[in-house]
């Protein structure tokens, strides 16, 4: 199963960034392998709706769950079409919230958390 | 280092002219102008411009002219009627690309686009990073990101441990955008109707990024009882109001005057400004 | 005759003058209409107490998904430049508020699985007394793109009248659809460093566009010129000055017009018409 973290950078030591269209980065972690690495978000450079294009990317990255901050209603949508997990957590490392996943700790969103272009 | 931007939802409550003052009050500070739509940060603190760098945002539709044959294909198509007589007109155009796909000749390309520029100034208080989006271009939020990475950027370069931003009024993209990652918003309202009717959104809008979020209340004094209003209403959405400033003509003759009104050192508002100066200093401290 | 009224800034006197203006002109023999195109936030009507004759709903067109022709091949959202058709798992998914509807799915689309259908993105009210039409656009909640309910709206110019165009504030995108192709715009400002730095922004926008313009100053005070030195540079014509007083505040916060409130105004906006008139013709 494979995880993705979105981040401000391409470690595990890097922030989350909250914001799941605008992300420089998602963090991936294949949970059978072990193994770590990261993919720019090209999501976001879209000029409009950036939340859809990073769900088609995670989407093209065989993506199962993916922790960040805030949802919008096309993206949750998106996400859901493509069978992929929605957990949220506000701040903190990426391996911190992969902790907190790991344990139970984060909670998995049922819906979209922000209003379109994350208002 | 720390990072401080102010919003408000509704224009026009005194966003810009209380950032004048903390850069002031801050001394040394990175100041960063994400309204790029109709930036005005510059009216007070008066940059001198160091670096100019262009921004391009999204693509638009080109013609070819020795590749096209003058079939018409892409004008009868176009929903925009943004090609007539073979002339692409850039204002009308929206980058849809569907001249560029029924073409026959392939006489169409997509151009990204110079919808503005953004700079590298210096202000007495500290650099300064600021930008203009071009007449009539989309892709602010875009533009936003740009100018508080170099921010980010130039403040590592100057050794400077704070950063304030100027946020874009609304609660659209480009407001997201000045939000992300910061450490604390400081919204400024206003005792009005409009006033009480944005701050629930914005305060909403803030908590979602897991920063510091206060209020201030401008021109408290102006409506005691919407003023009340605000301060329960803060309560109810558990953000705290760290400072309310009365009316005070010197704001809006240091405006006048094109400085920051603690530059003007008179007036009303003097001591507040310093008090809720104070406050933020703490909450950041603490963070 | 078209008029348009804009502003850089938000809050600095559109809708008042635009009104206004309305008001004074009802005694001209040509009939007036009044578009309010700020259809974010339509609120000329609060000042004209009249019932709405008619309402039509704006369409536009989106794609739809016929999933029994769909081949998943994918071309529709490489087409689409705004991210408003995803392919996930053997599903297409249409996002419809973020549709253009620049119809590239549907015209590429190899096996013709998508099809325009209409969306309701807003209406366009018309209220009539006399020879007065105000004619108001309101968008759709959820949906945010204006340009297409603006020009619902001014479909409705009648050649034969005054039309004054009310517009949102700013110089973007709807902006520019109110401004286009009217016959001189008017721009309303305030004498404060924040007011001037939006008025060249709008400024620069008319110029672009090739579109005359001159300038009203609301909330005026006698000691401070900063619009007018601007103006007088730029060769640009003041055409009224609205001075900052507190009764014209309050009783517009009232919902009454300034003209109605203060009756010596009436033959001020009229001068102000003739001397857009004398503009135009130069």
């Amino acid at each position: 199963m494979r995880v993705a973290v979105s981040a401000s950078g391409q470690t595990q030591l890097d922030e989350l960034n909250p914001r799941l269209g605008r992300c420089e980065y998602f963090v991936i972690v294949d949970d059978v392998s072990g193994e770590t690495w990261a993919i720019e978000n090209t999501g976001r450079l879209s000029t409009g709706a950036a939340g859809i294009a990073t769900a088609t990317l995670l989407h093209n990255h065989q993506v199962d769950v993916v922790i960040t901050g805030n949802v919008g209603p096309n993206a949750f949508t998106a996400l859901e079409a493509a069978e992929i997990k929605v957990y949220t957590g506000t701040k903190g490392k990426v391996q911190d919230l992969l902790e907190q996943y790991r344990n139970g700790n984060l909670s998995k969103a049922s819906g979209p958390n922000v209003g379109p272009h994350g208002s | 280092m720390k990072e401080l931007t102010i919003i408000s939802g509704k224009g026009g409550t005194g966003k810009t002219s209380i950032l004048g003052a903390f850069a002031t009050l801050a001394g040394s500070s990175l100041l960063c102008d994400c309204d790029v739509d109709a930036a005005n940060l510059h009216i007070l603190l008066n940059p001198s411009i160091k670096e100019t760098y262009e921004f391009y945002g999204e693509k638009k539709a080109e013609i070819l002219p020795e590749l096209c044959t003058d079939c018409g294909k892409c004008e009868e198509l176009c929903q925009f009627k943004a090609i007539q007589k073979g002339q692409i007109n850039s204002y009308a155009c929206e980058g849809c690309a569907v001249c560029y796909h029924v073409c026959p000749a392939e006489a169409i390309k997509m151009k990204p686009h110079l919808s503005g520029h953004w700079y590298i100034s210096d202000t007495k208080w500290g650099p300064m990073v600021h930008a203009k989006l071009g007449i009539a271009q989309g892709n602010s939020g875009l533009l936003v990101n740009r100018v508080r990475k170099k921010a980010r950027e130039v403040a590592k370069e100057h050794n400077l441990s704070l950063i304030i931003s100027d946020g874009p009024p609304g609660i659209g993209c480009p407001v997201i955008s000045s939000l992300a990652g910061t450490d604390m918003a400081l919204v400024v309202t206003e005792p009005t109707a409009s006033g009480i009717h944005d701050l629930e959104r914005i305060v909403k809008v803030a908590s979602g990024f897991g920063c510091i979020t206060a209020v201030c209340i401008n021109k408290y004094n102006l409506d005691e009882d919407n003023c009340r209003f605000i301060e329960d209403l803060a309560e109810k959405l558990e953000v705290p109001v760290i400072g309310k400033i009365p009316y005070d003509a010197a704001m809006a003759e240091a405006v006048l005057k094109g400085i920051p009104v603690t530059i003007l050192g008179q007036g009303a508002a003097q001591e507040p400004l310093g008090e809720l100066w104070q406050q933020v200093k703490h909450l950041l401290g603490a963070r | 005759m078209r008029i348009s009224i804009a502003s850089g800034k938000g809050g600095t006197g559109k809708t008042l003058v635009a009104t206004s203006l309305a008001l004074s002109l009802m005694d001209q023999p040509r009939p007036v209409q009044l578009l309010d195109c700020d259809v974010e936030e339509p609120n000329a009507h609060i000042f004209f107490k009249m019932k709405q004759a008619g309402s039509q709903k704006v369409f536009l067109p989106i794609p739809k998904v016929d999933y029994d022709q769909c081949q998943y091949c994918g071309k529709c959202v490489e087409v689409c430049q705004f991210n408003a058709i995803a392919l996930m798992k053997r599903t297409l998914v249409i996002f419809p508020d973020v549709c253009h509807s620049c119809g590239g799915c549907w015209y590429l689309c190899p096996t013709e699985a998508l099809q325009p259908t209409p969306r309701e993105v807003g209406a366009v009210g018309i209220s009539q007394s006399g020879s007065f039409t105000l004619v108001s656009g309101t968008l759709k909640l959820g949906t945010h793109i204006s340009p297409p309910v603006i020009k619902a709206v001014r479909a409705k110019e009648d050649p034969d009248s005054i039309v004054i165009i009310d517009g949102p504030p700013g110089s973007s995108c709807p902006v520019m659809t109110i401004v286009d192709g009217t016959d001189y715009c008017i721009l309303v400002t305030e004498p404060t460093p924040f007011g001037l730095n939006d008025l060249v922004l709008a400024v620069e926008m008319l110029q672009v566009l090739g579109i005359a313009c001159g300038v009203v100053i609301n909330r005026d005070v006698p000691e401070n010129d900063i619009i007018d030195r601007y103006c007088e540079d730029k060769g640009l014509p003041i055409l009224l000055r609205i001075p900052l007083k507190t009764e014209i505040a309050r009783a517009y916060a009232k919902g009454i017009t300034l003209v109605e409130s203060d009756p010596h105004w009436k033959p001020k906006f009229l001068e102000l018409y003739q001397r857009v008139v004398r503009e135009v013709a130069q």
